[in-house]
């Protein structure tokens, strides 16, 4: 449910940057969303075409990056991906890290005219 | 569209407003199916596209995080906030985890003691926050029609209607939701998680965002322990694992057990944000 927020986010950035950057129509979309972020791409890819109708995006191609999710651990200070926030890291079984990666939600680039 | 900030939200309704806000909103919505009949509706699709050759599209690099809007009102209802000497708490919980029954029982306690003000967030009807001014706080209501949970800028159209007091702790009950509501600054200092024993105590593992974004964890309804397989010990430490450092305080808003020391979190909480802040012109100590 919330992918719908956040298409309704992505389409007020896009009206505004129209408006800044003089363009009517968005042919494509380049996003990040961190696999950590708890987003669910198809819902967001729904939700995105939905959203858009009759707007300037209407159409538009998504391109969605998935950003590996990344982590440290406080204890041993090993750096490793991390695929769910409750996996233990690799090298000494701990539970206490820190995520540093994977959790972006971006648009990174679109192509305008 | 709201002349405050532009907003296009239709589907929130702030109880008892219905000026300037909420009428021109209706507009946003329901164009999308009307349209959709429209065969002869111009700029759409491919009928627009350019000769081969002569495109003009080009490239725009922007960088902007999806969710900078609603940062945005966070921030700004976060600086108001702390300007006030006002604790903002979000929160959050899955639906049925005796949120509202704990929250009443703690206005009932403190009211005596200290400010007190509630925002209530549901998709439909004021039955929370009626049940809340039954206690005697104030209290305003927000239904999300659609919408999972509340946003920051929500939030900052509720606290223009609902003026908290200076140095008050104001609750802000978020929809019953254990996924949406992570993601959504509010500009409150902290989040607050209830969990409740009927549950079960994998819930941390089953929802590990909104783990991750809580600084206090209130373990609710520890009078049924007793008729329940809930093992209070393996919850703790599946919340351990998601956020390390997280305090958690087992309770019973319907005994009572347990929730002086939830007084004693807010108390404290409330004290840091206070200590060594100016007053507002006028405000009393």
């Amino acid at each position: 449910m919330h992918e719908i927020s956040l298409c309704e986010g992505i389409l007020q950035i896009l009206e505004e940057q129209g408006r800044e950057h003089g363009f009517t129509r968005v042919r494509a979309i380049w996003l990040e969303i961190g696999t950590l972020a708890a987003v669910e791409i198809e819902a967001l890819r729904f939700g995105f075409e939905v959203v858009c109708r009759d707007t300037l995006a209407a159409g538009a191609a998504l391109h969605i990056e998935e950003v590996p999710g990344q982590a440290r651990c406080l204890a041993c200070a090993g750096e490793f991906s991390l695929s769910h926030r409750h996996a233990p890291c690799p090298r000494c079984g701990g539970y206490r890290l820190e995520v540093t990666g994977g959790d972006e939600m971006r648009i990174k680039e679109l192509e305008v005219e | 569209m709201c002349t405050v900030c532009g907003c296009g939200e239709g589907e929130t309704r702030l109880e008892g407003e219905g000026k300037g806000h909420d009428h021109e909103h209706a507009h946003s919505h329901g164009e999308g199916a009307h349209h959709r009949h429209d065969t002869h509706h111009y700029g759409r699709g491919p009928a627009h596209a350019h000769a081969p050759g002569v495109s003009q599209t080009r490239m725009v690099r922007i960088e902007q995080d999806i969710l900078a809007r609603n940062d945005a009102y966070a921030r700004a209802n976060r600086s108001r906030l702390a300007r006030a000497g006002i604790l903002a708490l979000n929160l959050v919980s899955s639906p049925g985890s005796g949120k509202t029954t704990l929250l009443t029982r703690t206005l009932r306690d403190l009211q005596g003691e200290m400010p007190l003000a509630v925002i209530e967030g549901d998709q439909e009807t004021v039955n929370d926050a009626e049940q809340i001014r039954a206690t005697g706080v104030q209290a305003l209501q927000i239904n999300t029609g659609k919408g999972c949970h509340l946003d920051a800028h929500m939030v900052g159209h509720a606290l223009d209607e609902l003026r908290p007091k200076a140095q008050s702790i104001l609750f802000i009950e978020n929809v019953g939701n254990l996924v949406c509501p992570a993601a959504f600054d509010l500009g409150e200092a902290q989040k607050v998680l209830i969990l409740s024993v009927t549950e079960g105590e994998d819930k941390p593992l089953k929802y590990p965002h909104m783990f991750h974004a809580a600084d206090l964890l209130l373990l609710n309804k520890i009078d049924l322990l007793p008729h329940l397989d809930f093992d209070v010990a393996r919850c703790e430490e599946y919340a351990r694992r998601i956020n390390p450092e997280i305090p958690i305080l087992p309770l019973s808003a319907r005994t009572g057990e347990g929730m002086e020391s939830w007084y004693r979190w807010l108390r404290l909480a409330r004290e840091s944000r206070l200590l060594g802040r100016t007053p507002l012109a006028g405000e009393t100590a």
